[in-house]
């Protein structure tokens, strides 16, 4: 008999798992999930809400693919495995036996013990559940006439551009004193700002949530700050202060655990047969600059790549390459190849080129070596970039000069946009003048 | 859950996605337009017709022209498609079939009741709708309107009104207000004013759109048409020859250089029509691997269908008569067996890979062609098979392809099937086009890297079905036959991953494994099979 291999969770990371192996053997595979029937693009709910697309539409593959391709799929939810036995018990009394287990159940919205975080009208941006429990709580301005956002990530930009193409006020509470500057250098940082608060969206910085008010109901009333003790009336709080991973099913297993399921290079966990990828998986130690625990979707799309080979008898290492993310703050795109960090975390030989255009929509932050000037990364706003450029000279290690004279190579605009680079080379050239 | 909106009836739904006191007055303003044209319709006699015409064509206009500003002017610019999947006119909802029911019976009236718009036949003057639009036609050639000048006219005042709508939506992106300029000019110029001054330089000469090539003008080697050209001296005779060399010279350099998007989304009125007045029915378009498959059977029978047509119209008319051609049948059955099996052998010869097993699908559709003009040739069956009654093939392919496909379905059916089901499953010159396209051209949609988030926004917005994101998200650039390159993926794009260029045909097709951004050893591992 085949070999069988459960995945416990049907997003990018178990998917991408599953169609390898596919393509690789003739194993036995069984994709688990309590959340929905079929695979579809989280990244996609917020378009759910704002109406550009129905559910079906964030289906990358059509209902028939999964029969064809000989992947069988269970709605269940797991509450306990069994190690000694190799098996999965369901919530709903049965279980499934498995040869290797692959744990890909993602991450699940923090919740820092506020009080009344469990109240209706509460809710994360991270399940389909979410959204359905948004549509419920705000379907229109009548129904909720402002909504609170706590958290200044890219799930609450997210949900704040949702939010507002229904037209319902968004009060957009942001524990930094300027939008994700844990990670965006300062001048992109203000400049998103600028850009939230043009969106008629009251962007309050350097805000925490101290409580939400029940009304007499158990629904939400009110939210109040912790640092001016004001209560703004609300009908829904959105929490979308970052995820941790989503392994409580885990905690009594014997599979080590960590904030998320612990692994190695491999992705392999301390049991053998049982391997953890996606959002749920911690490193040991981590990867390079990476962070221990990445909840990103390409990096979930490359541990599903890389376990379908381990799995399928080619056993390797999880080696990313150069980093590079996306995300699309309400009308300006971004884009990030190599590192370039926030003045938090900038390690001390990282220097930055910035460059802004005087229409406050896009601008690039260069980062490069202080002491040999090469080239360490480039976050780009409303400039679309090409990645398999950067991924080249960050591999020849090309020094900042040679990038930014070399710029329009990289620009991957529509046709007949505006060119930058002329600007961007003389802003640059000039800045060389006065250092 | 209640993402599927339930559409009511009701013009006051409490909708979050309403619309604004002053969309409701430029409403009001258009409708009042359209119905004077739906009084004249219904054969009022307006006094001075002239007037009433520039009130209801300019209502519409200026009603269109103030919602949009409304619609758009008002926001940051950026994608507008909020609702669009909410709003009863682009679901399929009440609105949206009320609308497509409309459109279609008036297809239906205009190709083949249109007397009922008013047409005067036998001489006698038009009346209702047709009689409204006559100072118009008298102004631009000194005759009389047809239920054609009525069509055009209104086609080209929704290509110029939605057109500049759809400017202001992508307001943010130059490709689309190039691209858009582009059609309003070919249509406002080359499809309804150079016709009707040609007409009053030469009233002899046939009605030709310059741009518009065979096989969509199907009827541009018809005999009366070619007859028509031969017998105006040296303007017919380099128009017919302009038309030949579009086919032949013209389209191939252009397609090659740009793809098929220089005739489809920047020229074509067919394509006009559907990325103006169509855009809000793009999303309506099934991307589901079966629709793709009856594309592919469907649009090649088309222009299969097409080129023994006209093949067997031309060899006819050459029979009888011989005098005034100079062109034989039997050479000119040669010359269209030689010109089949060069295009036949090149394609094999530089591309049997990339078919694979559609070469086979090809090959017979080939043969099947050439054996049927040969034993139809020395048999002398082409008459006897095509001609039994005048012209049936000829006015079966005008009925079935040219009036119902097209006309009634093609755009009668916009909110149902999408604004280009017309160009995406039958129209013969998208297929020859897109032949070309997919194996003899610069053009492709890049997918940057392994950026793609899988979210479908491309998908989502193509109008010719082509499921963008099942390329997008596997690092594959776009290389379809049935790409028109409207950009507009490339433009909802939310992480920049596609951009439609000409470049190098190297590397144009790559189908990847293990997307950039992972392991290097195994990309090249997997990838380098």
């Amino acid at each position: 008999m085949q070999e069988h291999i459960v995945i416990i969770g049907n997003g990018i990371s178990g998917v991408t798992a599953a169609r390898h192996i596919r393509k690789l053997s003739d194993k036995k595979i069984t994709i688990v999930s309590a959340e929905t029937d079929y695979f579809f693009s989280r990244t996609a709910l917020m378009y759910i809400y704002m109406g550009h697309m129905k559910f079906e539409h964030t289906q990358p593959y059509e209902n028939w693919f999964w029969k064809k391709n000989r992947i069988d799929l269970k709605k269940g939810y797991v509450n306990t495995i069994d190690v000694q036995n190799k098996t999965l018990h369901f919530s709903a009394g049965d279980s499934l036996s498995f040869d290797k287990l692959i744990i890909a159940t993602g991450s699940k919205p923090n919740k820092f013990g506020w009080p009344g975080q469990d109240l209706e009208g509460v809710m994360g941006m991270y399940h389909k559940q979410d959204l359905e429990n948004l549509e419920k709580y705000a379907p229109n301005k009548q129904a909720c006439k402002r909504a609170v956002i706590v958290g200044g990530g890219l799930i609450g930009i997210e949900l704040a551009e949702m939010l507002n193409s229904r037209n319902i006020p968004v009060t957009f509470l942001v524990r930094e004193d300027s939008f994700w500057n844990g990670v965006l250098p300062d001048g992109e940082s203000s400049m998103i700002n600028r850009h939230i608060k043009n969106h008629h969206i009251d962007l309050r910085l350097g805000n925490n949530l101290k409580e939400i008010v029940s009304d007499e109901n158990g629904k939400v009333k009110s939210i109040i700050i912790e640092e001016t003790g004001e209560e703004i009336p609300c009908d829904v709080v959105g929490l979308t202060a970052g995820v941790s991973p989503n392994i409580d099913f885990i905690k009594n297993s014997g599979i080590e655990t960590g904030r998320g399921v612990k692994v190695n290079r491999f992705l392999e966990t301390n049991i053998p047969d049982i391997y953890a990828i996606g959002d749920c998986a911690e490193q040991h130690e981590a990867i390079g600059q990476r962070r221990s625990i990445e909840a990103v979707w390409y990096t979930g799309r490359m541990m599903g790549e890389t376990l379908a080979q381990t799995i399928c008898g080619n056993r390797i290492e999880y080696k990313p390459g150069h980093w590079f993310n996306s995300a699309k703050f309400l009308d300006i795109e971004y884009q990030t190849y190599g590192w370039v960090h926030g003045k938090k975390s900038k390690p001390e030989n990282e220097v930055h080129f910035h460059w802004k255009h005087e229409d406050d929509t896009k601008c690039i932050t260069i980062a490069y070596h202080k002491d040999t000037n090469e080239f360490l990364g480039i976050n780009t706003f409303g400039i679309r970039m090409r990645h398999d450029i950067f991924d080249t000279w960050l591999n020849e290690k090309r020094d900042i000069d040679y990038v930014t004279n070399n710029l329009s190579m990289a620009n991957f605009d529509p046709e007949f946009y505006s060119h930058y680079e002329a600007d961007i080379l003389s802003a640059y050239n000039k800045q060389l003048q006065i250092v | 859950m209640s993402n599927k909106i339930n559409h009511s009836l009701s013009i006051a739904k409490p909708d979050a996605t309403d619309i604004s006191t002053k969309q409701k007055l430029a409403l009001t303003t258009g409708i009042i337009g359209l119905f004077i044209l739906v009084l004249a319709l219904f054969n009022t006699n307006f006094p001075n017709k002239g007037l009433f015409l520039t009130l209801a064509l300019g209502l519409i206009s200026i009603g269109t022209i103030i919602y949009s500003r409304d619609a758009y002017l008002t926001k940051l610019e950026g994608i507008k498609n909020d609702g669009v999947w909410f709003k009863s006119i682009s679901s399929r909802g009440v609105w949206g079939w009320i609308v497509g029911i409309i459109l279609t019976t008036f297809y239906i009236v205009l190709y083949f009741f249109p007397k009922y718009l008013g047409l005067g036949s036998n001489g006698a003057e038009n009346t209702g709708l047709i009689s409204l639009f006559d100072p118009l036609s008298n102004l631009l050639s000194r005759r009389a309107a047809s239920q054609w000048f009525v069509y055009g006219t209104l086609y080209t005042v929704a290509i110029l009104a939605f057109g500049y709508k759809f400017i202001l939506k992508y307001r943010h992106n130059r490709y689309q207000q190039l691209r858009t300029i582009s059609v309003m000019f070919f249509q406002l110029g080359f499809a309804f004013l150079i016709p009707e001054f040609m007409y009053v330089m030469n009233n002899d000469l046939p009605y030709y759109d310059l741009k518009s090539m065979w096989p969509l003008n199907y009827y541009i080697f018809d005999e009366w048409s070619v007859k028509g050209f031969l017998s105006n001296g040296n303007i017919g005779l380099g128009l017919i020859l302009f038309g030949i060399i579009t086919i032949f010279v013209i389209s191939p350099i252009l397609t090659y250089k740009f793809g098929k998007r220089w005739y489809c989304s920047w020229v074509c009125g067919c394509g006009g029509l559907a990325e103006t007045a169509g855009d809000s029915f793009r999303q309506l378009s099934s991307k589901k691997m079966s629709a793709w498959k009856l594309e592919r059977w469907l649009i090649h029978t088309v222009l299969v269908f097409s080129v023994i047509m006209t093949t067997a119209m031309i060899y006819t008319y050459l029979g009888y008569d011989k005098n005034n051609f100079w062109l034989t049948r039997g050479l000119f059955t040669a010359l269209v067996i030689g010109f089949l099996t060069l295009v036949f052998a090149g394609v094999l010869f530089f591309k049997k890979q990339e078919l694979g097993k559609d070469a086979k699908y090809g090959a017979i559709g080939f043969f099947v062609v050439i054996a049927a003009l040969l034993i139809m040739h020395f048999t002398g069956t082409i008459d006897n098979v095509f001609y039994i009654k005048s012209n049936s093939l000829r006015s079966a392919y005008g009925l079935y392809i040219g009036s119902i496909f097209s006309g009634v379905i093609g755009t009668g059916f916009y909110p149902i099937l999408g604004s280009r089901s017309w160009c995406r499953f039958g129209c013969p010159m998208a297929a020859i086009l897109g032949f070309q396209q997919r194996l003899f051209s610069k053009f492709r949609i890049t997918t940057n890297g392994g950026q793609c988030i899988s979210c479908g926004n491309c998908s989502n917005s193509c109008e010719m079905g082509i499921d963008v994101r099942a390329y997008a998200q596997k690092g594959e650039n776009i290389v379809r036959s049935s790409c028109v390159g409207c950009g507009i993926c490339s433009a909802v794009c939310p992480r920049g991953v596609l951009k439609l260029e000409n470049d190098n045909m190297e590397g144009r097709i790559n189908p990847t494994e293990i997307l950039l951004g992972n392991d290097v050893d195994l990309m090249d591992l997997v990838n380098k099979k």
